[in-house]
């Protein structure tokens, strides 16, 4: 009767006492594309995971209704027997199983009790890469021969052969690059096509406006409100304002006070090779440098070589057969190690904070001071613990990590924080230039403006600060100058006053046409 | 001023409790046959090398591996000092010179293709242990090599100078009890820094009557301790030698940069790779430093034994990992501490005597200690999952 395919009414979740969810509703029609906001922490996660059975049948308050059912779901399997599946963030893929074995992976094709058909595996998923854009892969290749972007759709052709009728993503682009997440959308809107109905759980909002037929806002466990296309305002604006309770005037904070001095890193000529392959060049003449006080950006598609630049340039932790120069405050330095990296003056601030950048098991003093230690916390080798504590005190309350203490497992922090860790830890080796890779992915509205601030800190130091980012809007809002680099080459340099989401493409654009003509002057 | 308390981490102190109610439910057992001062002096002299090496050991486990030739090269460098000299008729220095390189040469092959070749350390290992192994017997020539000099045999089986009094229905050695009163003044003088400096910098102090508890009851524990020696024949050389080596380890592993090092490569390589530290070098060093103590302890057996055997260390390494696991180490790596790893290693002391001295075979011994390292790994595991 009712034209919702779920219903979740009044939902009540406790933890030890504290209410992460409060009497939250939610409702999503059949056919749908539904997003669900909230900044880190504010029980969209949750939500899912009481929808999914995660949380099962009793732990809660309220109603799951789904297709007028109650449903009380006691775990995972319940609920996709009901055809709802959820697709987390961190993939649930088995690296080095073939893309057939990982589709059915759980719901193996069988040909009799416990003996597994083959053939019959190849086929249908091949079938179900078709649905899913990817019917050119070979499904007998391991999962881990393709980039993270086809990873994700493998994801979905799993839940496809699960005869899914609700998917929810759980923030599927975090890791994907503008075109990869261009594809993924248009994948979405396809099943949408074919009938089934989604819950995307994201914080891009350009994704959501681009997909959704409607957005649910949530905020400290409580529904704020649900807009819905065609009715509501609509606009990424209206959807901040409500995720954060106020309105967001200026999503980047204004940079004062900042005096723009001599350039004090230069990287000239840099050519890096391939860590496996010797033969393929990776990196090619880059050319870049930075003044003080000056906040540059290198924006590029994922794989344009951004990272490989920042990791060969910081102790030749990334490629071979490397080359060029590197001046740092006028002086042409030998960086070979991380080590030299961190006495020149050098910092990356790694991208992928949970595999580079922190011990989850340790806390966050450790975490924090692990690099600049044997410079300014040891003496002879042997630690100076109070000087230790007292820093990462004062980073703490700097950065405005939220915590119990110093002491706090990091592992237990939210992705925000933990971002707040990384940066605190090569704050404390005191550099001149800092190279941040990624610094916001993955965090929520409130965190990243507080990240934007400490470069700006950071540029009013005097330091020479090289952001590298995915988001475009990110790198605009924050660079005053732009290196648009693509594959492994300079593609242009842009200014703030004339930077555009649309100028960094037209860049791309116009390096990609040339790289061709030069292909064709060859052969 | 605002005062910030907070309460002393049981879970810390949770091995060391658990080693305690050991001990006295075997002292019921046995009708206090493992309290008598003799008893005492063997738990030490027993225990000696097991303690030596979980903590070489622990430090491979924080890199999130074991070493499994540690027994291999406990028998290897055993026999080495042996055959220098029972066969070349040199004197002990040299043998303990040749022993401690043997140790170190082999820790550093170890080392090599761990670090540097990146070969699993399991496999490693286990290739150490057969060849060091084969290596002891090829060697003795399968022979045991002894009796090996007193002087020698002093490392593992000597006293330090002792100044005997009588006292009540025997004696009393007041070097040991000398020794004590210094340990208690140490003790007392380091929680007050302790607590000194946390005032200073304003860090949250603990209740004072648990701190005081905490002191009571380790005051306690080191009268106890060193009474019960003092009624024997005074302090065990090899004490000496144990207290040393965890001293130095505790102020290693807590204090160094190249300590803490080692907990953050176990926590996730990676991280600190891009953080400056080259892990190579330091898994190279752990392992290389794990043939040197497996070299003091293959000293301190045979020196004990009077003899180099074959045979001798023979599944110690599993004793050493289990110290360190029974200690609180976590088995991926990045987490456990030196004195959780000697208590682990008291732990199992403490079963092996126990039952010994109540009459059980060492068949039995074995499905006990099992069980008791199994339940001490649950418990660790199953209250951290709690945690989160």
């Amino acid at each position: 009767m009712s034209d919702y395919i779920l219903e979740m009414k009044h939902i009540t979740k406790e933890f030890s006492g504290v209410k992460a969810l409060d009497d939250v509703n939610l409702q999503v029609k059949k056919g749908e594309i539904h997003a669900l906001c909230g900044e880190n922490g504010a029980g969209k996660s949750t939500l899912m995971n009481v929808l999914s059975g995660v949380y099962p049948y009793g732990t809660y308050e309220g109603d799951v209704e789904y297709n007028g059912e109650v449903c009380r779901f006691h775990n995972l399997r319940d609920s996709e027997h009901k055809g709802i599946v959820i697709i987390h963030q961190e993939l649930a893929l088995s690296p080095l199983l073939s893309i057939a074995e990982n589709v059915f992976l759980g719901n193996e094709q069988l040909s009799m009790k416990g003996v597994i058909d083959w053939t019959k595996t190849r086929q249908r998923a091949q079938e179900m890469l078709a649905k899913v854009g990817l019917e050119h892969e070979n499904v007998n290749a391991p999962v881990n021969s393709l980039g993270v972007g086809k990873q994700q759709l493998i994801e979905i052709a799993k839940a496809m052969a699960k005869k899914v009728e609700l998917l929810i993503l759980d923030e599927p682009t975090a890791a994907l690059n503008d075109e990869e997440s261009k594809k993924l959308l248009d994948i979405m809107l396809e099943l949408k096509r074919q009938g089934i109905t989604c819950i995307i759980i994201s914080h891009k909002l350009n994704e959501i406006s681009y997909v959704a037929d409607a957005v649910t806002v949530i905020r400290d466990g409580k529904t704020i409100e649900t807009l819905i296309k065609g009715v509501d305002d609509f606009s990424e604006d209206r959807v901040i304002k409500a995720m954060v309770g106020r309105e967001l005037t200026n999503r980047y904070p204004v940079r004062e006070g900042v005096t723009i001095g001599d350039t004090i890193f230069e990287v000239k000529n840099w050519n890096v090779f391939h860590p496996d392959d010797p033969n393929r060049q990776v990196l090619k003449d880059i050319n870049i440098e930075v003044k003080a006080g000056e906040v540059v950006g290198l924006a590029g598609l994922m794989g344009a070589g951004r990272t490989e630049f920042a990791m060969s340039v910081f102790g030749h932790s990334y490629g071979q057969k490397i080359s060029g120069t590197v001046k740092i405050n006028g002086e042409e330095v030998n960086i070979h190690t991380v080590k030299d990296a961190i006495n020149n003056k050098l910092a990356y601030v790694t991208e992928d904070r949970k595999t580079n950048g922190l011990n989850l098991i340790g806390d966050i003093k450790e975490n924090m001071t692990i690099a600049a230690r044997p410079k300014f916390f040891s003496k002879r080798g042997v630690i100076n613990g109070n000087d230790e504590i007292l820093a990462a005190e004062e980073y703490r309350k700097r950065i405005n990590v939220k915590a119990n203490s110093i002491n706090q497992v990091v592992g237990s922090l939210s992705g925000g924080n933990q971002q707040k860790v990384v940066l605190a830890k090569w704050m404390l080796t005191q550099p001149d230039v800092l190279i941040l890779d990624e610094p916001t992915r993955g965090i929520d509205v409130g965190a990243k403006y507080e990240i934007y601030c400490v470069i700006n800190e950071l540029a009013r130091a005097g330091k020479a600060v090289i952001v590298i980012s995915s988001e475009m809007p990110e790198i605009i809002g924050t660079c005053d100058r732009i290196y648009v680099i693509n594959e492994g080459e300079i593609a242009g340099e842009l200014s703030s006053a004339e930077v555009s989401q649309e100028k960094i493409m037209q860049c791309v654009m116009a390096h990609n046409r040339k790289d061709d003509g030069n292909g064709k002057e060859e052969s | 001023m605002e005062k910030k308390r907070v309460n002393l981490d049981m879970k810390q102190y949770g091995m060391f409790i658990a080693l305690i109610v050991i001990y006295l439910i075997f002292a019921a057992l046995t009708g206090g046959k493992n309290l008598t001062p003799m008893n005492i002096n063997n738990l030490v002299m027993q225990n000696g090398y097991v303690v030596i090496l979980a903590i070489g050991m622990l430090l491979c486990v924080l890199t999130g591996n074991v070493d499994l030739g540690v027994g291999s090269v406990v028998a290897l460098c055993g026999a080495s000092a042996g055959i220098v000299m029972m066969d070349y008729k040199m004197n002990m220095w040299v043998a303990i010179i040749a022993a401690l390189a043997i140790g170190l040469l082999v820790g550093m092959f170890a080392g090599f293709f761990i670090a540097y070749l990146s070969i699993p350390p399991f496999v490693v290992t286990l290739a150490t242990m057969l060849m060091g192994r084969g290596l002891t017997y090829t060697l003795l020539q399968a022979q045991t090599k002894g009796p090996l000099p007193a002087n020698y045999n002093f490392i593992g089986a000597g006293f330090l100078p002792t100044y005997k009094i009588f006292f009540g229905d025997g004696i009393l050695d007041l070097v040991s009890i000398f020794v004590a009163i210094i340990a208690s003044v140490a003790l007392v003088w380091a929680e007050l820094k302790s607590i000194k400096t946390k005032k200073k910098y304003n860090f949250a102090l603990a209740p004072t009557w648990q701190t005081v508890l905490k002191l009571g009851i380790e005051l306690f524990i080191i009268w106890f301790f060193f009474y019960k020696l003092a009624r024997y024949n005074g302090l065990p050389f090899v004490l000496l030698i144990m207290v040393i080596l965890i001293g130095i380890y505790a102020f290693v592993t807590t204090k160094t940069v190249a300590g803490r090092q080692i907990y953050a490569l176990g926590g996730n390589r990676k991280a600190a790779n891009l953080s400056g530290i080259d892990t190579n070098k330091v898994f190279f060093w752990v392992y290389t430093n794990m043939g040197v103590l497996s070299a003091i302890a293959g000293i301190v057996l045979s020196a004990r034994n009077g003899s180099s055997t074959p045979k001798a260390g023979d599944g110690f390494e599993m004793d050493a990992i289990a110290s360190c696991y029974i200690g609180g180490a976590a088995v991926a790596g990045g987490s456990g501490t030196i004195l959780g790893a000697v208590i682990g290693a008291f732990v199992m002391g403490i079963l092996n005597n126990g039952m010994s001295l109540f009459g059980w075979s060492t068949d039995i011994q074995k499905i006990v200690k099992g069980a008791v390292l199994l339940g001490a790994v649950t418990v660790d595991v199953l209250s951290k999952r709690k945690k989160n």
